[in-house]
Protein backbone atom coordinates (compact mmCIF):
# COMPACT_ATOMS: atom_id res chain seq x y z
CA UNK A 1 0.00 0.00 0.00
CA UNK A 2 2.56 1.90 1.18
CA UNK A 3 4.47 1.93 -2.30
CA UNK A 4 1.20 2.12 -4.37
CA UNK A 5 0.36 5.24 -2.76
CA UNK A 6 4.23 6.63 -3.69
CA UNK A 7 3.46 5.71 -7.18
CA UNK A 8 0.41 7.56 -6.99
CA UNK A 9 1.44 10.83 -5.73
CA UNK A 10 4.04 10.76 -8.86
CA UNK A 11 1.39 10.21 -11.89
CA UNK A 12 -0.78 12.53 -10.17
CA UNK A 13 2.06 15.63 -9.80
CA UNK A 14 3.69 13.76 -13.65
CA UNK A 15 0.01 15.35 -14.92
CA UNK A 16 -0.15 18.57 -13.30
CA UNK A 17 3.73 19.30 -14.62
CA UNK A 18 2.29 17.95 -17.97
CA UNK A 19 -0.44 20.27 -17.89
CA UNK A 20 1.85 23.18 -17.18
CA UNK A 21 4.23 22.68 -19.29
CA UNK A 22 1.68 21.34 -22.47
CA UNK A 23 -0.34 24.74 -22.37
CA UNK A 24 2.79 26.91 -22.61
CA UNK A 25 3.51 24.98 -26.38
CA UNK A 26 2.05 27.37 -29.30
CA UNK A 27 -0.60 25.73 -31.72
CA UNK A 28 1.94 26.17 -34.39
CA UNK A 29 3.87 23.45 -32.82
CA UNK A 30 1.10 20.82 -32.00
CA UNK A 31 2.10 18.42 -34.42
CA UNK A 32 5.62 18.19 -33.32
CA UNK A 33 4.45 17.99 -30.11
CA UNK A 34 1.85 14.81 -30.79
CA UNK A 35 4.73 13.21 -32.24
CA UNK A 36 7.18 14.35 -29.61
CA UNK A 37 4.68 13.23 -27.14
CA UNK A 38 4.04 9.95 -29.09
CA UNK A 39 7.65 9.17 -29.27
CA UNK A 40 7.88 9.57 -24.81
CA UNK A 41 4.67 7.30 -24.87
CA UNK A 42 7.49 4.44 -26.01
CA UNK A 43 8.90 4.65 -22.72
CA UNK A 44 7.36 1.28 -22.53
CA UNK A 45 10.31 0.07 -24.96
CA UNK A 46 11.82 -0.11 -21.01
CA UNK A 47 9.62 -2.73 -20.01
CA UNK A 48 10.00 -4.62 -23.29
CA UNK A 49 13.68 -4.79 -23.05
CA UNK A 50 13.44 -6.59 -19.55
CA UNK A 51 10.81 -8.96 -21.14
CA UNK A 52 12.85 -9.96 -24.03
CA UNK A 53 15.61 -10.54 -22.09
CA UNK A 54 15.02 -12.97 -19.20
CA UNK A 55 14.81 -16.72 -19.61
CA UNK A 56 11.60 -16.73 -17.35
CA UNK A 57 9.00 -17.64 -19.41
CA UNK A 58 9.59 -18.20 -23.35
CA UNK A 59 6.10 -17.02 -23.86
CA UNK A 60 7.03 -13.50 -21.93
CA UNK A 61 10.05 -13.05 -24.04
CA UNK A 62 8.64 -13.42 -27.54
CA UNK A 63 5.89 -11.11 -26.44
CA UNK A 64 8.34 -8.85 -24.99
CA UNK A 65 10.45 -9.24 -28.01
CA UNK A 66 6.94 -7.99 -30.29
CA UNK A 67 6.83 -5.24 -27.40
CA UNK A 68 10.18 -4.04 -28.34
CA UNK A 69 9.60 -4.00 -32.22
CA UNK A 70 7.05 -1.60 -31.77
CA UNK A 71 7.88 0.71 -28.66
CA UNK A 72 11.13 1.42 -30.94
CA UNK A 73 9.46 1.86 -34.27
CA UNK A 74 7.48 4.54 -31.88
CA UNK A 75 10.73 6.20 -29.82
CA UNK A 76 13.34 6.18 -33.28
CA UNK A 77 9.95 7.11 -35.72
CA UNK A 78 8.31 9.80 -33.75
CA UNK A 79 11.90 11.73 -32.09
CA UNK A 80 13.28 11.19 -36.27
CA UNK A 81 9.73 12.40 -37.84
CA UNK A 82 9.56 15.36 -34.96
CA UNK A 83 13.25 16.55 -35.87
CA UNK A 84 12.54 16.75 -39.40
CA UNK A 85 9.58 19.15 -39.02
CA UNK A 86 11.05 21.16 -36.38
CA UNK A 87 13.90 21.61 -39.20
CA UNK A 88 11.28 23.05 -41.09
CA UNK A 89 10.29 25.67 -39.13
CA UNK A 90 12.00 29.05 -40.07
CA UNK A 91 11.84 32.98 -39.42
CA UNK A 92 12.24 35.34 -41.61
CA UNK A 93 15.31 35.84 -43.04
CA UNK B 1 24.26 -1.60 -12.56
CA UNK B 2 22.32 -1.45 -9.00
CA UNK B 3 18.55 -0.84 -8.61
CA UNK B 4 18.99 2.28 -7.24
CA UNK B 5 21.45 3.78 -9.73
CA UNK B 6 19.38 2.58 -12.60
CA UNK B 7 16.20 4.37 -10.94
CA UNK B 8 18.75 7.68 -10.94
CA UNK B 9 19.01 7.42 -14.51
CA UNK B 10 15.36 6.61 -14.81
CA UNK B 11 14.84 9.76 -12.71
CA UNK B 12 17.53 11.71 -15.04
CA UNK B 13 15.56 10.59 -18.16
CA UNK B 14 11.86 11.72 -16.44
CA UNK B 15 13.47 15.56 -15.92
CA UNK B 16 14.85 14.80 -19.81
CA UNK B 17 11.12 14.44 -21.10
CA UNK B 18 9.92 17.37 -19.20
CA UNK B 19 12.35 19.64 -20.48
CA UNK B 20 12.26 18.48 -24.14
CA UNK B 21 8.09 19.41 -23.85
CA UNK B 22 9.22 22.77 -22.48
CA UNK B 23 11.74 23.04 -25.20
CA UNK B 24 8.19 22.97 -27.44
CA UNK B 25 7.28 26.55 -26.25
CA UNK B 26 8.79 28.13 -28.95
CA UNK B 27 10.23 27.11 -32.48
CA UNK B 28 13.66 28.03 -32.16
CA UNK B 29 13.87 26.02 -29.03
CA UNK B 30 11.90 22.88 -30.13
CA UNK B 31 14.87 20.98 -31.83
CA UNK B 32 17.05 21.35 -28.83
CA UNK B 33 13.87 20.06 -26.56
CA UNK B 34 13.27 16.82 -28.86
CA UNK B 35 16.91 16.30 -28.79
CA UNK B 36 16.52 16.23 -25.39
CA UNK B 37 13.78 14.08 -24.92
CA UNK B 38 15.83 11.73 -27.32
CA UNK B 39 18.57 11.16 -25.13
CA UNK B 40 16.50 10.61 -22.16
CA UNK B 41 14.82 8.02 -23.76
CA UNK B 42 18.69 6.71 -24.99
CA UNK B 43 19.81 7.24 -21.16
CA UNK B 44 16.51 4.94 -20.31
CA UNK B 45 17.41 2.52 -22.94
CA UNK B 46 20.90 1.94 -22.06
CA UNK B 47 20.46 2.15 -18.04
CA UNK B 48 17.62 -0.95 -18.67
CA UNK B 49 20.32 -3.00 -20.64
CA UNK B 50 22.66 -3.19 -17.92
CA UNK B 51 19.86 -4.39 -15.85
CA UNK B 52 20.61 -7.95 -13.88
CA UNK B 53 17.28 -9.66 -14.92
CA UNK B 54 18.51 -9.55 -18.81
CA UNK B 55 20.25 -12.50 -19.52
CA UNK B 56 20.06 -12.82 -23.00
CA UNK B 57 19.93 -10.40 -25.84
CA UNK B 58 19.15 -12.26 -28.89
CA UNK B 59 15.37 -11.03 -29.03
CA UNK B 60 16.50 -8.02 -27.61
CA UNK B 61 18.92 -7.02 -30.56
CA UNK B 62 16.47 -8.61 -33.17
CA UNK B 63 13.68 -6.62 -31.62
CA UNK B 64 15.76 -2.69 -31.71
CA UNK B 65 17.10 -2.99 -34.66
CA UNK B 66 13.82 -4.44 -36.72
CA UNK B 67 11.68 -1.37 -34.49
CA UNK B 68 14.60 0.94 -35.37
CA UNK B 69 14.70 0.10 -39.14
CA UNK B 70 10.87 0.25 -39.65
CA UNK B 71 10.90 3.62 -37.57
CA UNK B 72 13.48 5.28 -39.40
CA UNK B 73 12.16 4.42 -42.86
CA UNK B 74 8.72 5.72 -41.76
CA UNK B 75 10.05 8.77 -40.45
CA UNK B 76 12.38 9.76 -43.02
CA UNK B 77 9.86 8.72 -46.17
CA UNK B 78 6.64 10.16 -44.91
CA UNK B 79 4.75 12.72 -46.67
CA UNK B 80 3.87 16.01 -44.32
CA UNK B 81 0.50 15.72 -46.10
CA UNK B 82 0.19 11.92 -44.81
CA UNK B 83 1.92 13.04 -40.62
CA UNK B 84 -2.05 12.41 -39.57
CA UNK B 85 -2.11 8.96 -40.44
CA UNK B 86 1.56 8.17 -39.40
CA UNK B 87 1.11 9.52 -35.61
CA UNK B 88 -2.41 8.01 -35.52
CA UNK B 89 -0.03 4.93 -36.27
CA UNK B 90 2.69 5.44 -33.81
CA UNK B 91 0.02 5.91 -31.31
CA UNK B 92 -1.14 2.38 -32.22
CA UNK B 93 2.07 1.11 -31.95
CA UNK B 94 2.50 2.73 -28.28
CA UNK B 95 -0.95 1.10 -27.15
CA UNK B 96 -0.21 -2.37 -28.46
CA UNK B 97 3.54 -2.11 -26.82
CA UNK B 98 1.82 -1.02 -23.37
CA UNK B 99 -0.36 -4.15 -23.66
CA UNK B 100 1.79 -6.66 -24.08
CA UNK B 101 4.62 -5.28 -21.87
CA UNK B 102 1.47 -5.83 -19.31
CA UNK B 103 0.71 -9.17 -20.10
CA UNK B 104 4.32 -10.36 -20.10
CA UNK B 105 4.28 -9.20 -16.11
CA UNK B 106 1.89 -12.10 -15.94
CA UNK B 107 3.44 -14.36 -17.41
CA UNK B 108 6.87 -13.81 -16.15
CA UNK B 109 6.23 -11.16 -12.86
CA UNK B 110 9.65 -12.48 -11.43
CA UNK B 111 11.40 -10.76 -13.73
CA UNK B 112 9.86 -7.64 -14.34
CA UNK B 113 7.75 -6.84 -11.22
CA UNK B 114 7.79 -6.34 -7.59
CA UNK B 115 4.87 -4.39 -7.06
CA UNK B 116 1.90 -5.67 -4.36
CA UNK B 117 -0.35 -8.49 -6.44
CA UNK B 118 -3.49 -6.43 -6.38
CA UNK B 119 -1.64 -3.10 -7.91
CA UNK B 120 0.19 -5.70 -10.86
CA UNK B 121 -3.00 -7.01 -11.68
CA UNK B 122 -5.53 -4.24 -11.19
CA UNK B 123 -2.86 -2.28 -13.62
CA UNK B 124 -2.21 -5.15 -15.89
CA UNK B 125 -5.80 -4.83 -16.96
CA UNK B 126 -6.00 -1.18 -16.79
CA UNK B 127 -3.22 -1.12 -19.58
CA UNK B 128 -4.34 -4.28 -21.47
CA UNK B 129 -7.87 -2.61 -21.81
CA UNK B 130 -6.44 1.14 -22.81
CA UNK B 131 -3.30 -0.54 -24.97
CA UNK B 132 -5.87 -2.84 -27.26
CA UNK B 133 -8.63 -0.46 -27.75
CA UNK B 134 -5.63 2.32 -28.38
CA UNK B 135 -3.92 -0.02 -30.93
CA UNK B 136 -6.78 -1.28 -32.81
CA UNK B 137 -8.68 2.74 -32.54
CA UNK B 138 -5.57 3.92 -34.19
CA UNK B 139 -5.26 0.87 -36.75
CA UNK B 140 -8.71 2.02 -37.66
CA UNK B 141 -7.62 5.67 -37.69
CA UNK B 142 -4.68 4.86 -39.88
CA UNK B 143 -6.40 3.01 -42.24
CA UNK B 144 -9.85 5.98 -42.75
CA UNK B 145 -6.88 9.02 -42.97
CA UNK B 146 -5.10 6.70 -45.74
CA UNK B 147 -8.29 6.13 -47.30
CA UNK B 148 -7.79 2.67 -47.23
CA UNK B 149 -11.03 1.95 -45.25
CA UNK B 150 -13.81 3.76 -46.01
CA UNK B 151 -16.80 1.58 -43.98
CA UNK B 152 -18.18 4.11 -41.75
CA UNK B 153 -21.41 3.02 -40.34
CA UNK B 154 -23.87 5.32 -38.45
CA UNK B 155 -23.80 5.94 -35.09
CA UNK B 156 -27.38 4.54 -34.09
CA UNK B 157 -28.69 3.02 -30.82
CA UNK B 158 -27.31 -0.57 -31.93
CA UNK B 159 -24.29 0.54 -31.98
CA UNK B 160 -24.40 2.28 -28.47
CA UNK B 161 -25.90 -0.73 -26.84
CA UNK B 162 -22.79 -3.15 -28.64
CA UNK B 163 -20.40 -0.58 -27.44
CA UNK B 164 -21.83 -0.45 -23.97
CA UNK B 165 -21.77 -4.18 -23.70
CA UNK B 166 -18.61 -4.76 -25.02
CA UNK B 167 -17.31 -2.07 -22.52
CA UNK B 168 -19.08 -3.83 -18.87
CA UNK B 169 -17.66 -7.06 -20.65
CA UNK B 170 -14.03 -5.35 -20.71
CA UNK B 171 -14.73 -4.61 -16.80
CA UNK B 172 -15.92 -8.00 -15.93
CA UNK B 173 -12.84 -9.60 -17.73
CA UNK B 174 -10.96 -7.16 -15.96
CA UNK B 175 -12.20 -7.91 -12.62
CA UNK B 176 -11.40 -11.54 -13.71
CA UNK B 177 -8.19 -11.00 -13.88
CA UNK B 178 -7.57 -9.72 -10.66
CA UNK B 179 -9.33 -11.96 -9.20
CA UNK B 180 -7.88 -15.25 -10.82
CA UNK B 181 -4.62 -14.44 -12.10
CA UNK B 182 -3.09 -17.46 -13.09
CA UNK B 183 -5.62 -17.54 -15.58
CA UNK B 184 -4.01 -16.08 -18.46
CA UNK B 185 -6.51 -16.70 -20.66
CA UNK B 186 -8.73 -14.11 -18.63
CA UNK B 187 -6.29 -11.71 -20.02
CA UNK B 188 -6.15 -12.41 -23.64
CA UNK B 189 -9.91 -12.70 -23.51
CA UNK B 190 -9.96 -9.04 -22.33
CA UNK B 191 -7.76 -8.33 -24.77
CA UNK B 192 -9.38 -9.71 -27.73
CA UNK B 193 -12.47 -7.72 -26.52
CA UNK B 194 -11.18 -4.18 -25.47
CA UNK B 195 -9.59 -4.74 -29.64
CA UNK B 196 -13.31 -4.92 -30.58
CA UNK B 197 -13.85 -2.32 -28.89
CA UNK B 198 -11.56 0.05 -30.06
CA UNK B 199 -12.51 -0.78 -33.53
CA UNK B 200 -16.33 -0.13 -32.92
CA UNK B 201 -15.47 3.15 -31.23
CA UNK B 202 -13.75 4.68 -33.95
CA UNK B 203 -15.51 3.08 -37.07
CA UNK B 204 -18.15 5.50 -37.39
CA UNK B 205 -16.28 8.72 -36.93
CA UNK B 206 -15.62 11.13 -39.91
CA UNK B 207 -13.04 12.97 -41.44
CA UNK B 208 -13.76 16.54 -40.15
CA UNK B 209 -13.27 14.70 -36.42
CA UNK B 210 -10.35 12.75 -37.33
CA UNK B 211 -8.01 15.57 -35.27
CA UNK B 212 -10.14 14.80 -32.35
CA UNK B 213 -9.72 11.30 -32.66
CA UNK B 214 -5.92 11.31 -33.10
CA UNK B 215 -5.64 13.54 -30.48
CA UNK B 216 -7.59 11.30 -27.67
CA UNK B 217 -5.68 8.33 -28.76
CA UNK B 218 -2.93 10.20 -28.63
CA UNK B 219 -3.78 10.76 -25.00
CA UNK B 220 -4.47 6.95 -24.38
CA UNK B 221 -1.08 5.66 -25.69
CA UNK B 222 0.29 7.59 -22.61
CA UNK B 223 -1.90 6.82 -20.43
CA UNK B 224 -1.37 3.28 -21.41
CA UNK B 225 2.13 3.89 -20.87
CA UNK B 226 1.15 4.95 -17.35
CA UNK B 227 -1.00 2.02 -16.75
CA UNK B 228 2.48 -0.24 -17.71
CA UNK B 229 4.12 1.68 -15.32
CA UNK B 230 2.37 0.57 -11.83
CA UNK B 231 2.30 -2.36 -13.47
CA UNK B 232 6.15 -2.36 -13.53
CA UNK B 233 6.24 -0.32 -10.56
CA UNK B 234 8.60 1.89 -12.76
CA UNK B 235 7.90 6.21 -12.24
CA UNK B 236 9.76 6.39 -15.52
CA UNK B 237 6.84 5.34 -17.31
CA UNK B 238 4.59 6.83 -14.93
CA UNK B 239 5.69 10.10 -15.41
CA UNK B 240 6.48 9.79 -19.26
CA UNK B 241 2.70 8.36 -19.42
CA UNK B 242 1.23 10.91 -17.59
CA UNK B 243 2.91 13.78 -19.96
CA UNK B 244 1.55 12.45 -23.04
CA UNK B 245 -2.06 11.59 -21.52
CA UNK B 246 -2.36 15.59 -20.23
CA UNK B 247 -0.91 16.37 -24.13
CA UNK B 248 -3.67 14.64 -25.81
CA UNK B 249 -5.95 15.58 -23.30
CA UNK B 250 -5.04 19.14 -23.53
CA UNK B 251 -5.24 18.92 -27.59
CA UNK B 252 -8.39 17.30 -27.53
CA UNK B 253 -9.97 19.59 -25.69
CA UNK B 254 -8.97 22.29 -28.02
CA UNK B 255 -9.78 20.67 -30.87
CA UNK B 256 -13.37 20.23 -29.58
CA UNK B 257 -13.79 24.07 -28.82
CA UNK B 258 -12.03 24.69 -31.94
CA UNK B 259 -15.10 23.05 -33.86
CA UNK B 260 -17.64 23.58 -31.30
CA UNK B 261 -18.15 20.04 -30.25
CA UNK B 262 -18.25 18.23 -27.11
CA UNK B 263 -16.16 15.46 -26.84
CA UNK B 264 -19.28 12.96 -26.34
CA UNK B 265 -20.78 14.62 -29.50
CA UNK B 266 -17.72 13.60 -31.45
CA UNK B 267 -17.58 9.93 -30.42
CA UNK B 268 -21.15 9.38 -30.22
CA UNK B 269 -23.13 11.68 -32.34
CA UNK B 270 -22.72 13.32 -35.79
CA UNK B 271 -23.86 16.22 -36.98
CA UNK B 272 -25.92 16.97 -40.00
CA UNK B 273 -27.70 19.93 -40.90
CA UNK B 274 -31.23 20.69 -39.26
CA UNK B 275 -34.30 21.57 -41.17
CA UNK B 276 -34.53 25.65 -40.41
CA UNK B 277 -31.30 26.05 -42.24
CA UNK B 278 -31.11 27.74 -45.19
CA UNK B 279 -31.03 26.40 -48.84
CA UNK B 280 -27.97 27.48 -50.71
CA UNK B 281 -30.48 29.41 -53.54
CA UNK B 282 -31.92 31.70 -50.58
CA UNK B 283 -28.37 31.93 -49.50
CA UNK B 284 -26.64 33.00 -52.69
CA UNK B 285 -29.61 33.77 -54.83
CA UNK B 286 -27.90 36.06 -57.58
CA UNK B 287 -25.54 37.85 -54.52
CA UNK B 288 -22.14 35.85 -55.22
CA UNK B 289 -19.68 38.21 -57.47
CA UNK B 290 -16.94 36.59 -59.19
CA UNK B 291 -13.54 38.27 -60.33
CA UNK B 292 -11.15 36.99 -62.89
CA UNK B 293 -7.25 36.39 -61.90
CA UNK B 294 -6.40 39.72 -63.95
CA UNK B 295 -9.46 41.85 -61.85
CA UNK B 296 -7.80 40.59 -58.38
CA UNK B 297 -4.57 40.92 -59.40
CA UNK B 298 -5.41 44.83 -59.75
CA UNK B 299 -6.83 44.80 -56.40
CA UNK B 300 -3.96 43.00 -54.84
CA UNK B 301 -2.08 46.14 -56.47
CA UNK B 302 -2.94 48.71 -54.24
CA UNK B 303 -2.88 46.17 -50.82
CA UNK B 304 -1.24 46.86 -47.83
CA UNK B 305 -2.24 44.23 -45.69
CA UNK B 306 -3.50 40.38 -47.21
CA UNK B 307 -3.87 38.05 -45.10
CA UNK B 308 -3.84 34.74 -46.12
CA UNK B 309 -6.40 31.70 -45.18
CA UNK B 310 -5.17 28.29 -45.68
CA UNK B 311 -7.61 25.66 -45.41
CA UNK B 312 -7.23 21.31 -46.10
CA UNK B 313 -8.39 22.22 -49.89
CA UNK B 314 -5.16 24.17 -50.42
CA UNK B 315 -3.24 21.20 -49.68
CA UNK B 316 -5.24 18.84 -51.45
CA UNK B 317 -4.16 21.02 -54.47
CA UNK B 318 -0.74 21.20 -53.14
CA UNK B 319 -0.88 24.72 -53.84
CA UNK B 320 1.69 25.41 -50.69
CA UNK B 321 4.34 26.44 -52.52
CA UNK B 322 2.46 28.18 -55.33
CA UNK B 323 0.65 30.01 -52.22
CA UNK B 324 3.92 31.25 -50.74
CA UNK B 325 5.56 32.71 -54.12
CA UNK B 326 2.35 34.68 -54.22
CA UNK B 327 3.46 35.66 -50.81
CA UNK B 328 6.89 36.84 -51.34
CA UNK B 329 5.77 38.47 -54.45
CA UNK B 330 3.44 41.16 -52.77
CA UNK B 331 6.04 41.62 -50.34
CA UNK B 332 7.96 42.36 -53.14
CA UNK B 333 5.57 44.89 -53.94
CA UNK B 334 5.83 46.37 -50.79
CA UNK B 335 2.72 44.71 -49.29
CA UNK B 336 2.72 42.75 -45.58
CA UNK B 337 1.17 39.09 -46.08
CA UNK B 338 0.13 37.08 -42.70
CA UNK B 339 -1.40 33.38 -42.43
CA UNK B 340 -4.62 33.36 -40.69
CA UNK B 341 -4.51 29.61 -39.06
CA UNK B 342 -7.88 28.25 -38.14
CA UNK B 343 -7.17 25.27 -35.28
CA UNK B 344 -8.50 22.67 -38.04
CA UNK B 345 -7.22 23.48 -40.80
CA UNK B 346 -5.45 20.42 -41.01
CA UNK B 347 -6.03 17.11 -40.49
CA UNK B 348 -4.73 16.90 -36.99
CA UNK B 349 -3.86 19.67 -34.31
CA UNK B 350 -1.17 21.91 -36.33
CA UNK B 351 -0.98 19.92 -39.47
CA UNK B 352 -1.63 23.26 -41.75
CA UNK B 353 1.69 25.57 -40.03
CA UNK B 354 4.05 22.35 -40.89
CA UNK B 355 2.59 22.09 -44.34
CA UNK B 356 3.06 25.66 -44.63
CA UNK B 357 6.67 25.46 -43.04
CA UNK B 358 7.54 22.55 -45.55
CA UNK B 359 6.53 25.27 -48.57
CA UNK B 360 9.24 27.57 -46.28
CA UNK B 361 6.51 29.83 -44.84
CA UNK B 362 8.67 31.73 -41.64
CA UNK B 363 6.49 30.74 -38.64
CA UNK B 364 6.21 34.48 -37.54
CA UNK B 365 3.73 35.12 -40.28
CA UNK B 366 1.56 32.21 -39.23
CA UNK B 367 -1.02 33.44 -37.00
CA UNK B 368 -3.66 31.37 -34.76
CA UNK B 369 -7.31 32.45 -34.53
CA UNK B 370 -7.60 34.65 -31.35
CA UNK B 371 -3.94 36.60 -31.92
CA UNK B 372 -5.27 37.65 -35.58
CA UNK B 373 -8.94 38.11 -35.56
CA UNK B 374 -8.94 41.31 -34.36
CA UNK B 375 -6.61 42.53 -37.24
CA UNK B 376 -9.27 41.35 -40.04
CA UNK B 377 -11.18 44.92 -40.27
CA UNK B 378 -7.37 46.80 -40.90
CA UNK B 379 -6.35 44.36 -44.07
CA UNK B 380 -7.27 44.91 -47.48
CA UNK B 381 -7.83 41.46 -48.75
CA UNK B 382 -8.07 38.33 -47.42
CA UNK B 383 -7.57 35.39 -49.24
CA UNK B 384 -9.33 32.23 -48.65
CA UNK B 385 -7.78 28.99 -49.79
CA UNK B 386 -9.59 25.58 -49.39
CA UNK B 387 -11.36 26.62 -46.32
CA UNK B 388 -15.14 26.76 -45.68
CA UNK B 389 -16.73 26.38 -42.66
CA UNK B 390 -13.84 28.10 -40.52
CA UNK B 391 -15.26 31.64 -42.30
CA UNK B 392 -18.83 31.32 -42.49
CA UNK B 393 -20.57 34.04 -40.05
CA UNK B 394 -23.10 32.06 -39.25
CA UNK B 395 -21.41 30.50 -36.44
CA UNK B 396 -20.92 34.16 -35.51
CA UNK B 397 -24.85 35.52 -36.44
CA UNK B 398 -27.35 32.50 -37.00
CA UNK B 399 -28.40 31.17 -34.16
CA UNK B 400 -29.88 28.34 -35.85
CA UNK B 401 -27.18 27.21 -37.85
CA UNK B 402 -25.64 23.98 -36.08
CA UNK B 403 -22.20 25.47 -36.51
CA UNK B 404 -23.32 28.09 -34.24
CA UNK B 405 -20.75 29.39 -31.46
CA UNK B 406 -17.97 27.63 -33.56
CA UNK B 407 -15.26 30.21 -33.49
CA UNK B 408 -14.53 31.61 -36.93
CA UNK B 409 -11.71 33.83 -38.80
CA UNK B 410 -14.04 36.90 -38.80
CA UNK B 411 -12.74 37.21 -43.09
CA UNK B 412 -15.75 39.27 -43.49
CA UNK B 413 -14.36 42.05 -41.89
CA UNK B 414 -11.51 42.64 -44.22
CA UNK B 415 -11.96 45.05 -47.32
CA UNK B 416 -12.39 42.52 -49.72
CA UNK B 417 -12.68 38.53 -49.43
CA UNK B 418 -11.60 37.00 -52.16
CA UNK B 419 -11.96 32.94 -51.84
CA UNK B 420 -10.80 30.61 -54.33
CA UNK B 421 -12.70 27.69 -54.94
CA UNK B 422 -13.83 25.25 -57.82
CA UNK B 423 -17.78 26.01 -57.10
CA UNK B 424 -20.44 27.06 -53.85
CA UNK B 425 -20.39 23.96 -53.23
CA UNK B 426 -20.36 23.13 -48.87
CA UNK B 427 -17.92 22.33 -46.85
CA UNK B 428 -18.07 19.48 -43.89
CA UNK B 429 -21.02 20.95 -42.02
CA UNK B 430 -22.90 20.42 -45.46
CA UNK B 431 -24.57 24.23 -45.31
CA UNK B 432 -24.32 27.23 -47.58
CA UNK B 433 -21.69 30.33 -46.35
CA UNK B 434 -23.11 33.50 -46.51
CA UNK B 435 -19.86 34.70 -46.62
CA UNK B 436 -19.51 34.32 -50.23
CA UNK B 437 -22.42 36.82 -51.23
CA UNK B 438 -21.47 39.29 -49.00
CA UNK B 439 -21.03 42.69 -50.43
CA UNK B 440 -17.38 42.75 -49.96
CA UNK B 441 -16.53 39.21 -51.43
CA UNK B 442 -15.18 37.79 -54.93
CA UNK B 443 -15.21 34.24 -55.44
CA UNK B 444 -12.18 33.59 -58.06
CA UNK B 445 -13.63 29.95 -58.98
CA UNK B 446 -11.23 27.39 -60.18
CA UNK B 447 -8.06 24.92 -58.71
CA UNK B 448 -6.53 26.47 -55.88
CA UNK B 449 -3.05 25.85 -57.40
CA UNK B 450 -3.73 27.05 -60.74
CA UNK B 451 -6.08 30.12 -59.44
CA UNK B 452 -2.55 31.27 -57.42
CA UNK B 453 -0.68 30.88 -60.41
CA UNK B 454 -2.65 32.90 -62.65
CA UNK B 455 -2.48 35.90 -59.86
CA UNK B 456 1.02 35.18 -59.80
CA UNK B 457 1.39 35.83 -63.52
CA UNK B 458 -1.50 38.71 -63.84
CA UNK B 459 0.80 40.71 -60.56
CA UNK B 460 4.16 40.53 -62.61
CA UNK B 461 2.53 41.44 -66.16
CA UNK B 462 1.21 45.14 -63.97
Amino acid sequence: MEAFIIYITVFVLAIFVGFEVITKVPPTLHTPLMSGANAISGITVVGALVAAGSKESTIAAVLGCAAVIMATINVVGGFLVTNRMLLMFKKKK
Amino acid sequence: MGISLINIVYLVASVCFILGLKGLASPRTAPRGNMIGALGMLLAVVATLLDQQIVTFQLIIIGLVVGGAIGTYLALTVEMTAMPQMVAAFNGFGGGASALVAATALLAPGALTNVPPTQLYVATAASGLIGAATFTGSMVAWGKLQGVLRWQPKSDSLQKTINGTLFLAAMALGALVVINPTGFWAYCLLVAVASVLGVMLTVPIGGADMPVVIALLNSYSGLAACATGFVLGNNVLIIAGSLVGASGLILTSIMCKAMNRSLAHVLFGTLGPTAETATADEVYGGKVKSASAEEAAMIFETARLVIIVPGYGMAVAQAQHSVRDLANLLQEKGAEVRYAIHPVAGRMPGHMNVLLAEADVPYDQLFALEDINDTFPEADIALVIGANDVVNPSAREDTTSPIYGMPILDVDKSQTVMIIKRSLSPGFAGIPNPLFAAPNALMLYGDGKEMVRELIAALREQ
